[in-house]
């Protein structure tokens, strides 16, 4: 079977250019890139037309929580994969924050097969830098590493232990994955439930100073530095952050960031009323780190944008603000807000699609980002001029804690393609 | 008795200062005052709510406030019920929600609620048809004892309008100071804040205060000063080193109190740490209104209950 997609305007996230191609699948590889209308279509192509669309290549996420083992009434690999098609991402990396945590091969392989059965989007997964995300001793990178995983992370736990992180820098380098640090210190953020600030202080919540974030992203720059080995930055959320970034960066330390689509949409201000679907950590700052964020995507302080999908149900939200749990789904809603820092100039369409594509692959050492003959047919088709309404009935994933439900949006992944294979295709 | 105000109260619940407007606020004292006179009486009873349900549901201990609502209830012949949470389901796992929604299914009029979390009361004002009364959430407000520092204040005063007010004392965990902010600011009172720097939130000065940190400085010139209770758990969690260093650098004694006007008032939401934020002879000396305070409290949460659950309904206080 030879599929054609036909007359759309490929984004190519390397060279930063988007122009009009068609693409021949066949076998799930990427059989052809050709000009536009060079092949006639006969009965034996299946035809896709794509024309007024973006052809891009196919998303990654590379920071999601898909809750399996443990947490199935959230979320399972096989809700969440569909929920990230649904968000035009044909691969994510989940973090290993489930019950057990990913801290040995046998839960790396359990969710790899659960992924090879709900056959939808790739999962790599991420798995815990140290036994049980206690932060006090290493798990078994290499053995992890074999069994698939593709970087570590203790996440929402992060390594409190300096020398412990350093030896987590060094081996996870040798074995070829990336480490990945949830920048917080917690002896500062304490039970602190939002960002501290003017909100904070008026709405009368425990605060967590952007500091607590900031100290420990320069903590992970110094490692860096220290023993030359990569660093990734988790879900970057204050100006300063994206300063520290910037000056390690120009003076070549090898360090890379993410930062999420609510960390460059909304402010700490979403927290009024104690919506407690706004409660997320890090937490929502202020519009200074807003234009900071956005800033460091413009310069390329900040390489990536990831969801940090984290699904929770009413029984984790519908609670005191200080009970609830911190988190936000974000497979469907990453895509159309993204592509509004593209309208209001923020980055430019193939810079915007590396944030979401080759820049991750680059980063987690997976394949895909870019559409290349002779490569899988991982792609994603993206009507950016669609307006809708996004209600809860719209969201995909088993958990509705967004805190977008309700807003106007604008752009949507129209179709969906893993190894050539249709696996979302938008309702109509 | 006085005459009752003619005005109406339109609001099904009473969750944050932030929600009255001045004209409310006003109301409500007017109403206090004209309530206040039931306490004073052989007979403490009148008909009002008779046939009313109030159920006064606390999740933390208090005992002025939740007596103080109690009374105010019984005043107004409305029948109270009390919860607290270690004698509820909530110790058997319940949620917050579900167990006021059990509670709502038992018919009440209004249910007075106290939570540790900031919130709280929201949560179940969203959640629930009955009326809801914040009688403290977390460390976020306490709109009924604002309400009552404000009658107190008006009522030795004759005024709120550009009074110079200081509250002193951990303004970062106080509730009693969030409402008293905003409702001194919404009536045209001056405010200062002071205490140890550990214990000023930051940005405070967004909701319209001055901050000071030498209390001598901090009273200076004020018509009133309100101190906040200095809650002991906190020692020693990083906010202030010892009780011993608090009272000497921030303790309102005869001597800080020398730079505040002649006719200067001292309010304290209780209950107080005698010998820590205040010295006796500052709290039981002439300028002392903290016991006006508490009798002012019943009146106020009478005129709270009557224009929640009474007044639509024109109920007839004599």
């Amino acid at each position: 079977m030879v599929t054609l997609i036909e007359g759309g305007d490929l984004v190519d996230p390397v060279n930063l250019t988007v122009e009009r191609y068609d693409i021949l699948v066949k076998n799930g590889i990427i059989l052809k890139i050709i000009p536009p209308g060079a092949i006639r279509t006969g009965d034996r192509l299946k035809v896709i037309d794509a024309s007024g669309k973006i052809v891009a290549p196919g998303l990654i996420d590379m920071h999601t929580h898909l809750r399996e083992p443990g947490e199935e009434y959230k979320e399972t690999i096989a809700t969440g994969a569909r929920a990230a098609s649904a968000g035009g991402f044909t691969a994510v990396a989940c973090m290993p924050n489930t019950h057990p945590p990913n801290d040995c091969r046998s839960v790396t392989e359990f969710i790899l097969k659960q992924a090879e059965r709900a056959a939808s989007v790739r999962v790599y997964p991420i798995a815990a830098i140290t036994m049980g995300q206690k932060g006090e001793c290493l798990t078994d990178f290499g053995d992890l590493r074999e069994a698939g995983a593709v970087g570590v992370s203790d996440d929402g736990f992060p390594v409190a232990d300096s020398e412990l992180m350093r030896r987590a820098l060094e081996y996870s380098f040798y074995h070829g994955l990336i480490p990945i640090s949830h920048c917080e210190d917690r002896s500062l953020s304490r039970e602190g439930v939002m960002h501290e600030g003017a909100v904070s202080t008026r709405i009368g919540l425990p605060g967590i100073p952007g500091a607590s974030e900031s100290i420990m992203v320069y903590r992970e720059i110094a490692l860096a530095g220290l023993t030359g080995r990569p660093v990734h930055i988790a879900h970057v959320s204050t100006a300063a952050s994206v300063e520290l970034i910037r000056r390690a960066k120009n003076e070549g330390i090898p360090v890379t960031a993410e930062t999420a689509p609510h960390y460059f949409s909304l402010t700490h201000e979403a927290v009024t009323g104690y919506n407690t679907l706004a409660k997320v950590n890090p937490p929502l700052r202020t519009s200074y780190d807003v234009e900071a964020v956005r800033k460091g995507l413009t310069e390329g302080v900040i390489d990536v944008i990831a969801t940090d999908h984290a699904p929770h149900s009413h029984l984790e939200k519908d609670v005191e603000f200080d009970k609830a749990a911190f988190g936000m789904v974000g497979f469907q809603t990453a895509l159309p807000l993204t592509l509004q820092l593209v309208r209001e100039g923020v980055m430019s369409m193939p810079e915007a699609v590396a944030k979401l594509t080759s820049n991750s692959a680059r980063i987690l050492g997976v394949r895909g980002g870019r559409l290349v003959e002779g490569e899988t047919a991982d792609l994603t088709i993206i009507d950016p001029e669609y307006a809708y309404l996004f209600e809860e009935k719209h969201i995909v994933s088993k958990s509705r804690n967004s805190p977008f439900i309700g807003m106007n949006l604008k752009g949507i992944a129209e179709l969906t393609m893993v190894g050539g294979k249709i696996v979302w295709k938008r309702p109509v | 008795m006085g005459e009752l105000p003619l005005k109406t109260f339109d609001h099904k619940d009473l969750l944050s200062m932030e929600d009255l407007s001045v004209e409310d606020i006003e109301l409500i004292l007017d109403t206090a005052e004209s309530l206040k006179s039931i306490s004073r009486r052989d007979i403490k009873k009148v008909p009002t709510l008779r046939g009313k349900s109030v159920v006064n549901f606390f999740y933390e201990p208090s005992t002025r406030t939740r007596t103080s609502f109690e009374i105010a209830a019984k005043r107004l012949s409305a029948d109270t019920f009390s919860l607290s949470a270690t004698g509820s389901s909530v110790v058997k796992g319940e949620t917050l929600l579900d167990t006021a929604k059990n509670l709502q299914a038992m018919r009440p009029d209004l249910i007075v609620i106290r939570h540790s979390s900031s919130g709280a009361p929201h949560l179940l004002a969203r959640g629930l048809d009955v009326s809801v009364i914040n009688a403290g959430d977390g460390i976020n407000e306490h709109p009924s004892q604002s309400l009552l520092d404000l009658y107190t204040i008006r009522e030795k005063k004759g005024r709120l309008q550009g009074l110079q007010v200081a509250i002193v004392g951990d303004i970062s965990h106080s509730r009693v100071a969030r409402s008293d902010i905003i409702g001194l600011r919404k009536t045209g009172a001056q405010v200062t804040v002071c205490g140890p720097p550990t214990m000023i939130p930051v940005e405070i000065e967004k909701m319209g205060v001055r901050v000071v940190y030498d209390p001598r400085e901090a009273v200076k010139n004020k018509d009133v000063i309100i101190l906040l209770r200095i809650q002991l758990e906190r020692q020693n969690k990083t906010l202030f080193p010892s009780l011993r260093e608090y009272a000497s650098f921030f303790g309102l004694n005869r001597d800080v109190m020398g730079g505040a006007r002649k006719d200067v008032i001292i309010m304290h939401p209780g209950p107080m740490n005698r010998g820590v934020e205040i010295t006796s002879d500052v709290a039981d000396g002439p300028c002392s209104v903290i016991l006006d305070q508490v009798e002012n409290g019943v009146a106020i949460r009478m005129a709270l209950l009557y224009l929640l659950i009474g007044g639509a309904k024109g109920g007839n206080v004599n």
